[in-house]
């Protein structure tokens, strides 16, 4: 199944709004994959089918649909699981979304859980026991989702936020890396690729200081898991989080993928139904991983969409979808260089980078140009911070215009993008 | 095109020459106001004279040009007006912008400020025509206590 070219006018067929008309009879031309993807026919198909024909509750409910529900939303995690070349089904956690994951992980530590605690004693396991004058480390390229929830977690426990910095070519800055990474880091968590630089970071140096001082290493992988062919087991950390609207499934789905051992050793995030063995008045006892992390009702079908989604990806190949954006990567830095005053933030060669291109006009604000895209040439791109502020103030700019591509993108829409940006440039010359 | 009725010439004029743009002395209130969703920021100087007169209204700012262009209209509004009548201008602007393009723009109360009407039909842009008028109004409380 695997190859590595693909057919993109095949595949823009199984994306019915690609061929959509705008008002005022413009062509979408959509460049905000990497906000969120566009979904082919078999999820829309596969979330349909399973409304209409299939829908109950999972886990406990004991009749036919209840049976297929179920045999659905399991099987959706046995495809995620092999997808990300999980050792275990059981490893692959459903969450809402990206942000869920990581704070899930964050919430895990420097919880003092007092009585009889089950199996969920974090308390006890001192990988997750975490206080004054110990260590958490981020980067000042991540996306909110991998700040905030670990500025709380300090907040929470007096332990010390440290984050790598960033070089001008929009490199994570290894250059204090020893000092950065110490014998009291708890845990490191950074982007596996940036959201705004396209930048693929060096997991493999940062992971060896980490084991070196027995830190614990997650990765936020909402940009490369969708791009690349990613394998966890390969990447050798301890958690990955990944979120299901940007990789062709629904909204309202994410993923967790965390070592089985740790997953095991960690407390509950949330408590409710499901995620419990047995519950008395006063105390109760979990469920084995996965479930002891999905308390309630999941996001079933929003589940089995994914399943179907990460289906279609493995049809096209992970392989063929990486080197087609490699291939736009390639054009569109070409095309870009010729737009006057245009400054790439971001990585400039297609050297560990992926197809995320952010910039900056000169003397034009980002709003600008994304209303004029849109409004004139149908063109969706993504203005703003993209939930990076941090990464912006770094480089001293409120904000850049945002073009991210997939594997339904072309070099034509890139060159419309590029005749939008001369005329952008026109309007306020 | 839709985007030609949101950038009118009168906007464009205004953001690539900003009117009393720059922060003056001497003023009875000084405000910082930002749009946390864009980073637009302004910060804005009222100097207020005798008989409720506006005497100045000075700013300093970055965004894009429908919040550049707004504060450009602002002061020549406001400047050498009473500060009555240019709260009753903030108003009309505010019911205008606030209206989601079904509101009737009142031309007589606000002048150049009309070429603005467009604007009001992307609710994402509001916040960014508004910055500054709000703004204003607050300096104007500020330097009244
Ligand atoms: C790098 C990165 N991390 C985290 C997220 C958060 O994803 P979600 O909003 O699905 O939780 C995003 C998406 O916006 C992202 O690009």
């Amino acid at each position: 199944m695997t190859s590595t070219s693909l057919d993109v006018e095949r595949i823009r067929k199984d994306f019915p709004v690609l061929s959509r008309e705008l008002p005022g009879g413009r062509r979408l031309v959509y460049l905000d994959s990497g906000n969120s993807s566009q979904k082919p026919a078999p999820v829309v198909e596969t979330v349909r089918e399973h409304l209409s024909m299939h829908y109950s509750n999972v886990g406990r409910a004991m009749h036919v649909l209840g049976a297929e529900s179920t045999e659905a939303y399991e099987s959706a995690r046995d495809k995620v699981a092999a997808f990300i070349g999980a050792p275990s089904r059981d490893e692959v956690i459903f969450t809402k979304n990206a942000s869920e994951a990581l704070n899930l992980v964050a919430y895990s530590f420097g919880q003092h859980l007092w009585g009889p605690g089950g199996t969920g004693d974090a308390g006890a396991d001192p990988r997750f026991a975490l206080g004054p004058g110990d260590e958490v480390v981020i980067s000042e390229m991540e996306h909110h989702s991998n700040i905030v929830p670990w500025q709380l977690l300090v907040q929470r426990t007096g332990a010390t936020l440290k984050w790598f910095g960033v070089t001008d070519d929009g490199r994570l800055d290894l250059s204090d890396l020893p000092q950065l990474i110490t014998e009291r880091t708890k845990i490191v968590s950074i982007a596996h690729q940036s959201n705004v630089l396209g930048t693929v970071n060096p997991v493999a140096d940062v992971l060896r200081r980490a084991r070196e001082v027995g830190a614990l290493v997650m990765l936020d992988a909402s940009q490369s898991v969708p791009h690349h062919p990613v394998n966890v087991a390969e990447l050798g950390v301890d958690f990955v989080a990944c979120t299901g609207h940007k990789m062709l499934g629904p909204s309202g789905i994410g993923v967790l993928w965390g070592r089985a051992e740790l997953l095991e050793a960690m407390p509950p995030f949330m408590g409710g139904g499901e995620m419990i063995e047995a519950v008395w008045m006063d105390h109760s006892t979990y469920a084995p991983i996965p479930h002891k992390f999905e308390a309630g009702t999941p996001p079933i079908v929003e589940a089995i969409g994914l399943g179907a989604a990460v289906d279609y990806l493995q049809g096209v190949g992970m392989a063929a979808v990486e080197t087609h954006e490699r291939e736009l990567t390639a054009y569109a830095l070409e095309a870009l260089r010729e737009v006057p005053t245009l400054r790439l933030i971001g990585p400039d060669s297609l050297e560990r980078r992926g197809a995320t291109l952010s910039f900056t006009l000169e003397g034009i604000h980002p709003h600008d140009v994304g209303q004029i895209l849109d409004d004139q040439f149908g063109i969706a791109v993504r203005v703003g911070h993209h939930c990076a502020r941090p990464l912006h103030l770094r480089f001293g700019i409120p904000a850049t215009t945002r073009a991210s591509f997939y594997l339904y993108n072309t070099t034509g829409e890139i060159d419309a993008l590029v005749r939008g940006l001369h005329h952008v440039q026109k309007v306020f010359a | 095109m839709i985007g030609e009725s949101m950038y009118q010439e009168l906007i464009l004029e205004h953001y690539k020459h900003p009117q009393g743009r720059g922060l003056r002395e001497p003023y009875d209130a000084e405000v910082h106001h930002v749009n946390p969703t864009c980073g637009d920021e302004i910060t804005l100087r009222v100097k207020l004279g005798d008989g409720g007169k506006v005497e100045d209204v000075s700013y300093e700012g970055q965004g894009c040009s429908i919040s550049q262009a707004a504060a450009s209209v602002l002061h020549e509004l406001a400047t050498g007006s009473s500060v009555e009548e240019t709260l009753s201008v903030v108003d009309e602007f505010t019911r205008l912008m606030q209206g989601r393009g079904q509101v009737e723009a009142d031309e007589d109360v606000l002048g150049d400020a009309v070429a603005f009407a467009g604007v009001a039909k992307f609710p994402a842009r509001v916040k960014c025509a508004l910055l500054s008028w709000m703004a204003y109004k607050d300096a104007v409380v500020r330097s009244a206590s």
